[in-house]
């Protein structure tokens, strides 16, 4: 039996919403996991539909009929009831390389001055923590990340910049991430990560997915400048380690 | 190759969508008139995927290095082959050297231009539409050139097609979105009894429309959201996203586009007029 009620809604003709209680928390997570495998494996086709995860929720996307919600909503509450315990696929811990070097982190002054700790101390927080990734979604490769310690919670820039630069790692609120590309942001800049998080000429162009733990780790400038050319010639190695094992 | 003489304002290849990659984040982009663009590849005898160029606003000037078949659609502008005007949904040869030249912009806002087969620009994660930074490209450049595959003889079932166009619609269509019992009476009044007219910021992200409604202060998960999803913020601004539109917001869903609505949408401009209908 499973433990969590779950709400199933209609959206749209093509997409069907399927609802945990409204928490963040990593056991309805890792329900959402184990339903997307369940399916998978018994009743929904990879090649007919998507799944995207996102903290309490998962939407099910039908590639181009149009669906019957009548069929399917007594049948996916059915099918969660019945599914039991599924392994869910293989996490991983990534450790991620950042320089907190001050060209790179913008606001790292600032927020110091906000927060009353060091700019050492802000360093030493973000990257002793183990985050969850919660959802993937805003930009390709975007990471929301659960699990910044409650010392680090500061609001998000009340003017957000026009253009922060791919790989900054930014915090805001109770979230920490990497932009993976260029693009306007609100969100405090503390570091850069040299390794590209969405990356096409990749078989697997984003190595993360949801469910997966990240763990970033201070290196120094001239260790973010060889990793970057690395980056940029797609030969960089990555920290992984097996999750569940 | 078609050859960019003159690229225009904004023209880009697309075809029905990138798909499988959403829960990296990737939009599933594609044309943004999937209705238009049915009937030029259906009057081509296309498959439904085969990637064409849609032209925003004004077009471009094209030079054809081999012999094929073209069909215009969506957008109505004034275009010329080898300065003879031509019109949409019917089926023209085009032999090496011509050159096809758009000009004014009469009615809708995206124009589309079909070829027999499609183009063959690469295909990324499994689709040939212009997405930066999934594809290198956001928009074809002047001077560049696009690759197809030349047609000698090709005898259309149907040379010519009268469609019930898009252009002349301003009703559109929406089913109750995820966070719609959220809305109060004051709201569905405010939603479903009048006009709104499309804000300047309107691209192939999203649709802003400058009319607000009461604001909506709830706060909720990210989650995913879908080509035709109506967000409504906290200051009431109505945010409709489109088929390059970001795969997860924290937004209300209230309500949600339907396939033909979404087209309707596509062909309008700053300033034009929409009202919407619950299905």
């Amino acid at each position: 039996m499973s433990s969590f009620k779950i709400s199933v809604r209609q959206f749209g003709v093509h997409a069907i919403l399927v609802e945990w209680p409204n928490r963040v928390e990593e056991s309805i997570l890792d329900e959402i996991l184990q339903f997307i495998q369940y399916l998978k494996k018994n009743h929904l086709d990879e090649k007919e539909w998507e799944f995207v995860p996102a903290y309490n929720s998962l939407t099910l996307i039908c590639k181009n009929t149009v669906l019957d919600f009548d069929y399917f909503k007594p049948k996916i509450k059915e099918w969660y009831a019945i599914k039991g315990k599924i392994e869910p696929a293989t996490r991983y811990l990534w450790r991620l390389p950042v320089s907190y070097d001050l060209e790179f982190g913008l606001d790292l002054v600032e927020i110091s001055g906000q927060l009353g700790l060091s700019v050492e101390r802000i360093i030493e927080l973000h990257s002793q923590s183990i985050y969850t990734v919660y959802g993937i979604g805003f930009l390709p490769g975007f990471m929301y990340l659960g699990g910044v310690p409650e010392a680090l919670e500061v609001p998000r820039k009340s003017t957000p910049r026009p253009k922060v630069l791919k790989g900054s790692v930014g915090l805001a609120g109770k979230q920490t991430g990497i932009y993976p590309q260029d693009s306007p942001g609100g969100w405090n800049i503390i570091g850069k990560c040299p390794v590209p998080m969405f990356d096409v000429k990749k078989e697997k162009p984003c190595f993360v997915k949801v469910g997966d733990k990240i763990q970033f780790y201070p290196i120094s400038m001239a260790e973010y400048q060889l990793h970057k050319i690395e980056g940029e010639v797609g030969i960089y190695n990555l920290e992984k380690k097996v999750l569940d094992a | 190759m078609l050859n960019i003489i003159k690229s225009g304002f904004f023209t880009t290849v697309q075809d029905t969508g990138r798909f499988g990659y959403r829960d990296k984040g990737v939009p599933v982009s594609g044309v943004m008139d999937s209705f238009s663009v049915s009937k030029i590849n259906t009057l081509l005898e296309n498959d439904e995927n085969c990637a064409v160029l849609e032209i925003t606003m004004t077009g471009p000037t094209l030079e054809f290095e081999q012999d094929t078949y073209i069909v215009l659609g969506g957008a109505e502008m004034s275009v010329t082959l080898n300065d003879i005007n031509i019109e949409n949904y019917k089926v023209y040869k085009v032999n090496g050297g011509d050159i096809l030249s758009y000009g004014k912009l009469l009615k809708g806002f995206r124009a589309y231009l079909g070829i027999k087969d499609g183009f063959n620009t690469a295909s990324v994660l499994g689709s040939r539409s212009f997405f930066k930074p999934i594809t290198e490209r956001d928009s074809i450049k002047k001077m560049s050139s696009l690759p197809y595959t030349k047609c000698k003889q090709f005898n259309p079932k149907i040379s010519k097609l009268k469609v019930d166009s898009v252009l002349d619609k301003i009703k559109l269509e929406v089913f109750k979105g995820p966070e719609f019992k959220l809305l109060t009476d004051n709201q569905l009044s405010q939603l479903f009894y009048r006009e709104f007219s499309v804000a300047n910021e309107n691209n192939r992200m999203a649709y802003q429309l400058n009319e607000v409604i009461e604001g909506n202060k709830l706060s909720m998960l990210t989650s995913a959201t879908l080509p035709g999803t109506i967000q409504l913020t906290p200051a009431g601004k109505l945010i409709i996203l489109m088929k390059d539109g970001q795969t997860t917001g924290g937004y209300p869903r209230i309500l949600q586009l339907s396939d033909m609505a979404m087209s309707i949408l596509a062909q309008k401009r700053s300033g034009d007029h929409i009202s919407f209908k619950l299905k």
